[in-house]
């Protein structure tokens, strides 16, 4: 990790431009705040310091001080301190700030040796940017169009090194592209303390290699993906399906766990292609969990439901609406909401519940956390049931209550919102008893038995919001477009509502809101467009009682008592 | 000027018949009497003895050893350890190797006074792994002076203990660099450390304050202890001080290990009078005088400056033979005293090849680590190998050179110094041999050209 900066601030010149950093800042992150770049290979804001690839040299100095008087000595010819420079030059990531330090990253020595460490890294380096899959997003290729030659002095035959060695299930390595910035050895030991990566070998025959008798296939091993610089390390689901440069980002949230580690959706023409962590320094910081990185399978798996059905005869949304509310108006109605909507989802959930006069509970997924990324509670949203009011407390480990009061004949309709009850607990019988309005995804036991089957999107198809383990809500938006036949969750819901005899509310996020802000102490003053990007700290003192799940991780510990930030930021 | 007697300090009981590597032999030699005195004294006045002995570090970058002791870090609390550097693999030096194998109770000696004076209790003697003989030597030794009470919890009733281990490496050049010597003792691959922050006597071995010091070094110590540091820095000259030892290979009459006090000989002196000159019919070309990562020096050159004697600043004028054998002097002509390791190549030599055979060598022991030094060795050997093996062309010497500017400098250990400096000094100083090189060696054979791998 890099040096933790201290808080006082001091002084440092870079180009001939001043700039008050806190002491320890190393000097990449220093000059980044003045927007000079830096280039570099090897250095990653969230790992140790290596300093292998040389391609930060800077050139640095220290005002000249009077040996006798301590004071600093003033070029006459300027008027200026006069600055002893270094003739060799030093590296910017392990250089950190001190009062006084001066560097130079445009001098002819700095790009002289950008381009000696770019001809370096060349000579042996396959030259085949259009066959390779990092291209548009390789730094070597970034930095050669600044630093590169255009040509080769090296006539001499490239070393040849392993193709295709497969690290992992899910990582893919071409040796002949490794730059031996060592970046992912470090993230291996370092962040996911699973210490399986080295080198084999000396010299240029340097070898990134798994232990004897080991694989790279803990939960994070993707992340060495995200952060090797070339095309060496790739992921063996993405690679070689697209252009990098073809697909649209889109900021979402990971929905395996209430961590919400932030992510970035890849898609093109209405599909996904790849997940990858969005930087949180709050969350995750620049890590996502591999099992984050597959949900987006979800989409497009066997089973998507994409028709609405009453009575297993595929209807119009406005007959199924209309159905739902009769079967709903026999009273004795239970809904089951879910951790995995969002907010609003979850806050017209809640009107739905007011309006039938019904109960509400939500489905427990509590598993074991890793310590990292995938925290205990496996519902991305458990709190945000909690501050929408949809529940008052965490959901029971089962639904058995609920099977009991459907023995009993206490309830007599059930509405499901995305929860399959037959995986929560509740029996073919009990299934059978009652008759079912399930809004969802994907066909399950549930959907086959519901009476009225509203087919709805995944996270990746809608826009919203979560409320993580640390009372933070956070952003997703739509990246790809629903499939054919689904409603939007909030457009279904909205209708459900008012069919039966609920208050008429909007079908979308912004119109959701204004009702949310005006009805939701919590989220009082907090507008959708006012949560920035690495989402807003809600406050969770009303519930601090609770007794949830989660265990420490990356970025959170339980005992910490959450705090509000100042309300509508950003 | 005939040359001076040599003056065996470190050498004094090497080439003794019947002089033997036993504790007995050694006692009989006087031997660990220096040690007696020593740790009936404070431990800072034998600092001090050092300090004024000026004693220059005899491994490569003659850096002063009483300096190098303290910048010791001694407020963290921590351990202090010292570290022998034995991993003698510098090209052309042979120096330890005869001390640990001839003499080891003299090593073990200065390392015992070097602990008692800085308070170290655990010290590691990191020998090259191309050593096995020398290895077993030094264990015996060590077990040797542990039961005779030298080494071990209790030095000589002084209630002061320190242990000594050995450790062997496993065959990399890179090991004789202090930081990659550290890592590879604590289990590591021997990537050299990036400084600062990492200083030995700051951040050493396991993050403690270390010293690491080369054996001759070492043996030095005990001989300033013995003497006197004031005494010591009368031998040899000024900033240059005590006896050095000279290991002379290549094409004279009688090449060999010599000591002498530093820089009271010049290397015509070395080379003519006490190596016998050069081999017969032959003349002398090149001399590289410090260990193969030095800049070579060609017979011919002349060498003019100012230098400091004494008060004053005189002019100089030297030829090769001229030189002082010491420190300043060969830093002054632009190359280095570095391990003592005289490689001497007379006018049958074709400097593009014995350049291939340097070249050969770094690109091997290049760790990897760094960008400029493992691609840039490997590349220089790639065109010394290519020009040797027919395919010279006239620009490689320019080539060369860029290349090996490119490293020098940059790197985080001085490893791409010591593999661009041959290169660099070959280049400028024998220029019309490297673009003369294809034209005699003819046009390339089809049969030479390099195959895919």
């Amino acid at each position: 990790m890099t040096q933790p900066a201290t808080q006082d601030l001091i002084t440092v010149n870079i180009d001939g431009r001043e700039i008050a950093v806190p002491r320890g800042t190393n000097m990449i992150e220093a000059a980044l705040r003045l927007g000079i770049d830096v280039p570099h290979y090897c250095y990653h804001p969230k790992l140790s310091v290596a300093g292998n690839c040389r391609m930060c040299l800077v050139e640095m100095g220290m005002p000249a001080v009077d040996p006798a008087t301590k004071a600093p000595v003033i070029d006459p010819a300027t008027g200026r301190k006069r600055i002893n420079w270094i003739p060799r030059p030093t590296i910017a990531c392990s250089t950190n700030a001190v009062a006084g330090l001066h560097i130079r990253t445009t001098s002819p020595l700095v790009r002289d040796c950008r381009e000696g460490v770019m001809e370096f890294l060349l000579v042996n380096h396959p030259l085949d940017c259009p066959i390779c899959d990092q291209a548009g997003e390789c730094k070597l290729q970034e930095q050669a169009t600044g630093y590169g030659r255009g040509y080769s002095r090296y006539i001499e035959q490239k070393n040849a090194k392993p193709k295709r060695t497969l690290l992992g299930p899910r990582v893919m390595l071409d040796d002949e592209r490794c730059i031996l910035c060592s970046r992912c050895v470090r993230f291996c030991k370092e962040i996911a303390k699973d210490d399986v990566l080295g080198f084999t070998d000396r010299g240029s025959y340097s070898t990134l290699a798994c232990y004897p008798g080991r694989r790279l296939e803990n939960d994070y091993s993707l992340n060495t993906v995200d952060i090797c610089p070339v095309g060496a390390l790739t992921s063996t689901d993405f690679r070689f399906k697209m252009r990098v440069w073809f697909l649209r980002q889109t900021n979402s949230i990971d929905t395996g766990s209430s961590v919400g580690a932030n992510t970035v959706v890849w898609s093109r023409e209405g599909a996904v292609y790849r997940i990858t962590p969005r930087q949180n320094d709050e969350v995750n910081d620049t890590w996502m969990a591999d099992s984050g990185r597959v949900l987006y399978k979800a989409i497009r798996a066997h089973g998507r439901l994409d028709a609405v059905r009453v009575d297993g005869a595929q209807s119009a949304l406005e007959f199924a609406v209309r159905a739902a509310a009769g079967i709903l108006g026999v009273g004795g109605v239970a809904v089951v909401g879910s951790g995995r909507s969002s907010v609003e989802e979850q806050f017209l959930t809640r009107k739905l519940r007011d309006a039938l006069g019904a109960s509400a509970s939500l489905v427990s997924r509590v598993g074991k956390g890793d310590g990292l990324l995938v925290s205990a509670d496996r519902n991305p949203n458990v709190r945000g049931a909690l501050v929408t009011g949809l529940v008052a407390g965490l959901p029971a480990a089962s639904l058995d209550p609920l099977g009991a009061q459907i023995d009993s004949g206490a309830v007599k309709a059930v509405v499901s919102v995305g929860e399959d009850l037959a995986d929560a607990g509740l029996s073919a019988a009990q299934l059978a008893k009652v008759p079912i309005v399930y809004l969802g995804t994907h066909a399950n036991p549930t959907s086959a038995a519901a009476r009225v089957v509203i087919p709805t999107l995944t996270v990746f198809e809608k826009s919203g919001t979560f409320v993580n383990q640390q009372f933070r809500i956070q952003k997703f938006a739509n990246a790809v477009p629903g499939v054919a036949g689904a409603t939007d969750d909030l457009v279904a819901l909205a209708r459900l509502t008012a069919a039966v005899g609920g208050p008429s509310l909007g079908g979308d996020v912004r119109s959701i809101w204004k009702q949310i802000a005006a009805e939701v102490p919590a989220l009082a003053g907090v507008g959708y467009d006012g949560i920035p990007d690495t989402g807003l700290l809600l406050d969770g003192a009303p519930w601090a009682g609770l007794a949830f799940a989660e265990g420490p991780s990356l970025r959170f510990r339980p005992a910490d008592p959450p705090q509000k930030e100042a309300a509508g930021r950003g | 000027m005939p040359a001076p007697e040599q003056h065996r300090l470190i050498f004094r009981h090497i080439d003794e018949p019947g002089y033997s590597t036993d504790l007995a032999c050694y006692l009989r030699s006087g031997g660990y009497e220096v040690l007696r005195k020593s740790v009936r004294r404070r431990p800072e006045e034998l600092v001090d003895e050092v300090k004024k002995s000026g004693l220059r570090g005899r491994g490569g970058a003659g850096f002063p050893c009483g300096v190098k002791w303290t910048l010791l870090d001694r407020k963290s609390g921590k351990p202090i350890y010292l570290i022998v550097n034995a991993d003698e693999s510098e090209p052309g030096t042979f120096k330890d190797r005869y001390i640990i194998h001839r003499d080891p109770h003299q090593l073990v000696e200065g390392i015992m006074i070097t602990c008692f004076a800085n308070r170290v209790e655990r010290t590691f003697i990191y020998i090259r792994g191309e050593f096995p003989e020398g290895a077993k030597i030094l264990e015996t030794a060590i077990a040797e002076a542990r039961a005779a009470n030298f080494v071990g919890p209790n030095v000589l009733g002084t209630g002061y203990g320190c242990e000594i281990y050995l450790h062997r490496g496993a065959g990399a050049y890179i090991c004789g660099e202090e930081t990659g010597l550290i890592e590879s003792l604590e289990g590591k691959r021997p990537y050299p450390r990036i400084k600062p922050p990492y200083f030995p006597a700051v951040l050493g071995l396991y993050q403690c304050p270390t010293i690491v010091n080369n054996v001759e070094t070492i043996c030095h110590v005990k001989h300033i202890a013995d003497m006197g540091g004031d005494a010591f820095s009368k031998i040899g000259t000024p900033n240059n001080t005590g006896t050095r030892i000279l290991c002379v290979s290549g094409h004279v009459r009688r090449p060999g290990y010599y000591e002498f006090d530093v820089g009271k000989l010049t290397m015509g002196q070395l080379l003519n009078e006490v190596c016998g000159g050069p081999l017969a019919g032959r003349k002398f070309k090149a001399v590289i005088p410090g260990g193969a990562s030095a800049k070579v020096l060609r017979f011919g050159e002349r060498y003019k400056g100012r230098r400091k004697v004494g008060a004053e600043m005189l002019e100089y004028d030297w030829g090769v033979e001229d030189i002082p054998m010491d420190f300043d002097s060969l830093a002054m002509v632009g190359s280095m005293g570095g391990s003592g390791g005289v490689i001497v190549m007379d006018d049958s030599v074709s400097m593009v090849e014995a350049l291939g055979n340097i070249n050969a060598f770094y690109s091997h022991e290049s760790c990897g680590q760094c960008t400029p030094c493992r691609e840039g060795s490997l590349w220089m050997k790639k065109i010394t190998a290519r020009m040797a093996h027919g395919g010279a062309r006239p620009e490689d010497g320019t080539l060369l050179k860029s290349v090996a500017d490119q490293i020098a400098g940059r790197t985080i250990c001085a490893f791409g110094e010591a593999c661009a400096w041959p290169t660099q000094s070959f280049v400028a100083k024998f220029g019309d041999e490297f673009a003369e090189y294809g034209r005699q060696k003819g046009r390339p054979r089809s049969d030479s050209e390099p195959e895919l791998v």
